[in-house]
């Protein structure tokens, strides 16, 4: 069995005593990207922000890297290497896209490799490196997404988590946003994807978790779950 | 035209020291979203900081600003994790009559230790020295220092706030918490940072004022208002705004000088009954009362 990144055991969330995730257990390996899939009030969102300490876990266990980090304050599970994009973006948006860039690298002291990660995140984005004075405020959604991801990418995590990238996209920024994690998935990273776009999300993950009312009710490889009936009746309505 | 060129002089100097008064109350409500009521307190923790280290030691009283500014520090970092961390937690009233009553715990304990009356500085380098500046401007060597001394504090705020890391995690924070901390950032430290920082700028500012203004325990409340009305003026938050509005409320305390000009001027006799120098508060707030309405923001907008 190769060692888990990540591997979250049977963990509880409530909303003041509503159960909002009830035992949910999910396990990432390194260089694999999960999707976990869901309809919206599934508890996805609720899952990754279980993850960084936004939202307390009462029961179960979040091992990361074999070392338990369940809630831990939301900069502490930062600094053990893994990153939380938001899907509410959460820039600064008063700063130049540089300057939230490097806010991404903030766990970083040395100084050289802050400006490497900032070079790799603008080949990755070459129009990110066109704005990089501009306000955020300023900035188109897809372009906002790029710099929400980019800053996730500066501090070098060993573990990305992607909350719905492409919500509130038109079109054909989805597919960008989504070829964004295909080529991250290329380059090696490991990454923890929470979509709605159920089909294009699955077809990119090489494994993934169907969510219903805060319960793993499906998992199994991206084409295994494209296929089965829970996805194609609930998601692809077919 | 003498008396209102030496007005302006007056007004921007003065300006200048409650820039810096103000200073620390922006950076704490853009950090935090909490008005500081105490404020004016904490500037009277720096005037009798400044006072009595002086007095005490004997030492020029510029050369205790660094000892105001630690006590400062410590004072906001203290109340911070004693008390603000606290009622944060509440709703907004209870944040307000939580600064409220700290304010009134400072005053009494300043009451209680220092007595209620009045208390000066007579000693020092600047003490009764001044410069003349031409055009009938002739400017105290304290108030001088002070507003020099303010300008190069202010600036050095500036530059940590818009050119270090810390700062620009302190900005972050201010910009969105939430966000913030899934950068890494520990908002709780940056939040105490802003209360240490907020309290050591104001003493600093506080131990420059007590070498041309007198000090008692009931001093804080006039420069909380004022600080208030900076800024309610340069756009809460804003720590360039609130420059610019000390500026433009020190010279709206010398409203009355520039009044004797026009008086002089047009010559009108019922302006001289105007009894200006009391009303010399009134501008200041009228000026924060009309901001309030046309540009409720600020002249430079929240937090930029």
């Amino acid at each position: 069995m190769a060692e888990h990144i990540l591997q979250v055991k049977d963990i509880k969330v409530r909303y003041s005593s509503i159960p909002v995730i009830q035992g949910l257990s999910l396990a990432v390996d390194p260089a694999e990207t999960v999707c976990v899939v869901g309809a919206n009030g599934s508890g996805k969102s609720t899952f990754l922000k279980a993850i960084m300490g936004a939202v307390r876990v009462f029961d179960g266990e979040i091992l990361f890297q074999g070392r338990e980090i369940k809630n831990l304050k939301t900069e502490e599970v930062v600094r053990t290497g893994i990153t939380y994009v938001p899907e509410e973006r959460m820039l600064f948006t008063a700063l130049s896209v540089e300057e939230n860039l490097l806010l991404g690298a903030y766990t970083l002291n040395d100084k050289e490799r802050i400006q490497e990660n900032l070079q790799f995140v603008y080949s990755f984005f070459p129009r990110l490196k066109e704005r990089r004075d501009q306000a955020t405020l300023t900035l188109s959604g897809g372009e906002a997404q790029m710099v929400a991801i980019g800053r996730g990418l500066m501090s070098n995590p060993s573990l990305l988590m992607l909350d719905e990238p492409s919500l509130g996209l038109a079109p054909r920024l989805v597919d960008e946003v989504l070829d964004t994690v295909r080529k991250l998935k290329r380059e090696g990273m490991t990454i923890l994807l929470v979509e709605q776009n159920v089909r294009e999300s699955l077809e990119i993950a090489d494994r993934g978790y169907v969510l219903q009312t805060g319960r793993i009710v499906l998992e199994g490889t991206g084409e295994e779950l494209i296929r089965s009936d829970v996805v194609r009746k609930a998601f692809l309505g077919i | 035209m003498d008396i209102l060129v030496s007005s302006l002089f007056a007004g921007l100097l003065i300006g200048m020291v409650l820039a810096m008064v103000a200073l620390g109350l922006t950076i704490i409500f853009g950090v935090m979203e909490i008005v500081n009521f105490a404020h004016g307190e904490f500037l009277m923790v720096g005037m009798y900081t400044g006072l009595l280290t002086a007095q005490a030691t004997g030492m020029e009283p510029l050369l205790t600003l660094p000892v105001a500014a630690a006590a400062g520090f410590l004072l906001g970092i203290i109340c911070y994790f004693g008390f603000v961390k606290f009622v944060i937690r509440g709703p907004m009233v209870a944040q307000l009559l939580g600064t409220f009553g700290l304010m009134i715990f400072l005053r009494n304990l300043a009451l209680l230790f220092f007595g209620a009356e009045d208390r000066a500085i007579h000693q020092g380098i600047l003490v009764g020295k001044s410069f003349n500046i031409g055009m009938g401007v002739i400017a105290p060597a304290t108030k001088l220092a002070a507003a020099a001394l303010s300008v190069i504090a202010f600036w050095a705020v500036w530059l940590v706030i818009n050119r270090t890391k810390i700062g620009k995690a302190l900005t972050a924070t201010s910009l969105n918490p939430q966000g913030a901390r899934y950068m890494g950032i520990s908002t709780e430290r940056m939040n105490a940072l802003a209360w240490g920082i907020g309290g050591g700028t104001v003493t600093i500012a506080g131990a420059l004022l007590v070498n041309f203004w007198s000090v008692n325990p009931f001093i804080g409340l006039l420069f909380t208002m004022i600080a208030f009305a900076i800024v309610a003026l340069g756009g809460f938050g804003s720590v360039s705004g609130a420059f610019f509005a000390g500026l433009a409320v020190g010279v709206i305390t010398e409203i009355p000088g520039i009044w004797d000009f026009l008086t002089y001027i047009f010559n009108f006799g019922w302006m001289a009954d105007v009894p200006m120098t009391s009303l010399k508060y009134m501008w200041v707030y009228l000026a924060y009362f009309v901001i309030m309405i046309v540009r409720p923001r600020g002249l430079f907008g929240w937090k930029r």
